[in-house]
């Protein structure tokens, strides 16, 4: 297995930290993992992304220029991460923010409305959780197991008290995906 | 070996230096290698060290010297630009023969350039970079772990030969998370502690003479041999610490040649090629000085042809070719401006040495 | 019989290469007299500048550095930080710590690095053959002021002392002068309270030291020290701009070590 996904959105939608908490669960896997972000002043208020891979071989290069999987929160990284997506990979988009749907029909896309579910379970704070729950059930890259474990590690001591609301995030994000 | 814990580049970096026994970091910001005084700042004050956070990279490489000279076991990081600034410092510390840890996670130039990584400053790390004559140990790590084993080493081998260390990386190594591990025993605390060289100066106590650092020589025979200790020291170096990596070369018949970053991406050219019924290999210099000149140009010879990867428009291709010596053709490909070269491109180009050999090769030479 | 002179333990016996009536041998001897009778010679650790001082560790007894051009005050931070309870001091020309330097400095005195500037003020650059400095006086001739220095071309000198002095980390600044018994007797007590000041973990100390040049001011040194009571006293006035006792003086943790 070889897993080599972009994540990307706007700063601040927490897309480093969904790729963090791969590859932190993908590492206790005992799988091999990279995590590259993009850096600098699109860092601020811009968009943002990282490449992860995860693959149970050793990662020859961590650079990825054709993703397995895309993850896109916000319309102008659907713009330009769709067309880059491997044949026969998977593409997951934010329907509640990107307003046009994906063109590719050789990928699987699966719709998050991610911001809606977030709320639902409580705060659009996590609809990236949302997100990273239906490309775990989607993928099973890693085990919802392993990424519950992870979130003490990834996320911020002063955090640590949104741990359950993390959970169920990822919990609705996984049961859209059948 | 403990455990697995992922950590940037940058911050392995400094960590793993700390275990080698650094207890005094200078530095003064610039992007992307700012996580390493950001972690000095935090973390060696819980291991007794000192950070200082100079006025200019001028000011901190030249903190470095004073402490080198004092014994200490000193470090300052930064990324091109600031690198050249700290040039006039690195002159003088190899002048003076004090050890020391440089680190470069270079960027695209020249001038200000831009953030995006690069190996633009393949020339400036190896060739000597400030002026005069003298060369440094550059180590070109090509990922995290590495650099972690590169940097745990780097203070004996700077102390054993008295010549300052540079890890050359690049934006990505310094900004990539991958899973380290650091050896069992390498805690701070177990860091060793370092006799004070007998050249320190740190007030001539207990009644000894004193000791001058200096790199002055005006008497132009008193220089000449003083450079020729220098050239001495780096051959000693040459003799024994060269490194490099070969991968799936024993039957290669196009031969990639590349570093740090690059060499990941050519790696997996390689399997790609491999997948595709091309014999390719990688011969992966680790150190890029001393570069590994005997080895490459014992590979070239089993070789249709060498193919040199670089984020530059041709820097380290001029050491292949030295090495080569005319064995194989010697093609070229390279990105520029912080634009990594993309695996399809390498393999395209490989495959088609590998078909022709490279009787086009001068109309394959520049950038892709 | 009772012995009023000797060559200090800080200092080597040796003749200095420099020229007849330069005051550096004066300054030499002040700062040795002070690292003798304070009892600091075994912790004490120079920096030699860029100038005709840079073979001052030749003369001094005692631990040396020798710093690229300007950089002294940084290379004196580095030894400072890595060994504690040294005394560390540098000797600096005009050229070296008010114009290529001047970064260096400033921040030294901004950390309130412990250490001690012995600053040498002779209005010139001295060993490249006599040009134009930040110190040189408006109207003084030099290699590169052929006509004298024109504040429309090169501004006014610089006054480094009060620059120094108006930074609060600079625990100690003083300015004096070589040019006369009484002179050298008040530059030797100002001196040795910078290091006093050191010694005491207070922070960052500078003595300015107003010196001469005969060579390249083309004087003889007596005509020389006339000069400097003359021109240089009068545009960089002396005493002490800041002592710890200021009440002006905030109070300064021993940032170091």
């Amino acid at each position: 297995m070889v897993e080599e996904l972009i994540i990307a959105g706007f700063g601040g939608q927490g897309v480093m930290v969904m790729g963090q908490i791969l590859s932190y669960a993908g590492m206790h896997e005992g799988k091999n993992v990279s995590w590259i972000p993009s850096y600098g002043p699109e860092m601020r208020g811009g968009t943002a992304n990282c490449s992860v891979v995860v693959s149970d071989e050793p990662i020859a290069s961590p650079i990825v220029t054709e993703p397995t999987t895309a993850i896109v929160m916000n319309r102008p990284s659907l713009d330009r991460f769709e067309p880059m997506v491997q044949p026969g990979g998977l593409l997951i988009y934010n329907s509640s923010l990107i307003d046009r749907a994906p063109e590719r029909t050789d990928i699987r896309v699966i719709a998050v409305p991610a911001n809606e579910l977030g709320e639902e379970v409580g705060s659009d704070k996590v609809a990236n959780m949302v997100v990273l729950g239906a490309y775990i059930k989607a993928r099973g890259t890693v085990s919802f197991e392993t990424v519950g474990q992870c979130l003490a590690e990834v996320l911020p001591a002063r955090r640590h008290d949104l741990i359950p609301l993390n959970l169920e995030a990822l919990k609705r994000g996984a049961e859209l995906v059948k | 070996m403990a455990g697995r814990k992922l950590f940037k580049g940058n911050e392995a970096v400094a960590e793993a230096a700390i275990r080698a026994g650094c207890r005094f970091f200078f530095g003064y910001p610039i992007t992307p290698q700012n996580e390493i005084p950001e972690y000095m700042s935090r973390r060696l004050p819980e291991v007794g060290g000192t950070f200082v956070q100079a006025e200019s990279e001028v000011a901190a490489i030249n903190m470095v010297y004073g402490a080198a000279g004092a014994g200490a076991r000193v470090m300052t990081s930064s990324s091109s630009p600031g690198i050249s600034l700290k040039q006039e410092g690195i002159s003088y510390l190899a002048g003076a023969q004090l050890p020391c840890l440089i680190v470069n996670m270079v960027r695209g130039g020249p001038g200000l350039g831009g953030i995006a990584p690069a190996q633009s400053d393949y020339f400036q790390a190896t060739k000597g970079g400030g002026h005069g004559d003298y060369r440094l140990i550059v180590y070109a790590p090509a990922s995290v772990q590495e650099m972690v084993d590169l940097t745990l080493g780097a203070y004996d081998v700077a102390e054993r030969y008295r010549i300052p260390v540079m890890i050359l990386g690049d934006g990505v190594l310094g900004q990539m998370m991958e899973p380290v591990s650091f050896p069992e025993g390498s805690e701070p605390e177990n860091a060793p502690q370092r006799p004070e060289p007998e050249w320190a100066t740190r007030g001539a106590r207990g009644g000894r003479a004193p000791r001058i650092v200096s790199s002055i020589y005006l008497k132009p025979e008193e220089l000449y041999k003083h450079n020729l200790r220098l050239q001495e020291q780096f051959k000693r170096a040459e003799a024994a610490e060269t490194r490099y990596e070969e991968v799936r070369t024993d039957d290669a018949e196009v031969l990639l040649v590349a570093y740090g970053t690059t060499s990941r991406v050519c790696r997996s050219a390689v399997e790609k090629l491999r997948t595709a019924g091309v014999r390719a290999g990688l011969f992966r210099p680790i150190t890029v000085s001393p570069f590994p000149y005997k080895a490459l140009g014992e590979r070239a010879r089993q070789v249709k042809a060498v193919l040199t990867v670089e984020m530059s428009l041709g820097q380290m291709v001029d050491d292949v070719r030295i090495a080569v010596a005319g064995a194989a053709p010697v093609d070229f490909l390279g990105t520029t401006g912080g634009v990594v070269p993309k695996a399809a491109d390498i393999v395209e180009r490989a495959a088609a040495l590998a078909r022709h050999g490279a009787a086009d090769q001068a109309t394959r030479e520049g950038i892709s | 019989m009772k012995q009023v002179y000797a060559v200090p333990k800080s200092l080597r016996p040796v003749p200095t290469h420099y020229c007849p009536g330069c005051t550096h041998g004066i300054i030499h001897k002040l700062v040795a007299d002070a690292i003798d009778e304070l009892g600091l010679r075994d912790r004490a650790v120079g920096v030699a500048s860029v100038g005709c001082s840079v073979f001052s560790y030749d003369y001094f007894d005692c631990d040396f550095q020798q710093a690229a051009h300007g950089r002294a005050p940084a290379v004196a931070t580095g030894i400072r930080r890595a060994v504690p309870d040294a005394i560390v001091f540098t000797y600096q020309g005009d050229g070296d710590l008010a114009s290529i330097g001047t970064a260096e400095i400033v921040h030294a005195a901004m950390r309130s690095e412990n250490i001690t500037v012995i600053f040498v003020n002779n209005a010139i650059y001295g060993m490249t053959g006599g040009q134009m400095a930040p110190t040189t006086l408006v109207g003084q001739k030099t290699t590169t002021s052929p006509r004298g220095r024109q504040p429309a071309l090169a501004g006014q000198p610089l006054r480094i002392a009060e620059m120094l002095a108006t930074i609060p980390g600079a625990t100690y600044v003083a300015r004096v002068s070589t040019t006369s018994p009484a002179h050298i007797a008040r530059a030797g007590r100002a001196i040795k309270k910078a290091f006093q000041v050191q010694a005491a973990g207070e922070g960052f100390s500078l003595v300015e030291c107003l010196s001469t040049c005969p060579t390249n001011w083309g004087m003889s040194p007596v005509d020389a020290m006339a000069w400097v009571e003359k021109n240089m006293i009068p545009y960089y006035p002396l005493g002490e701009f800041r002592t710890p006792e200021m009440p002006e003086t905030p109070e300064r943790g021993q940032a170091n070590g």
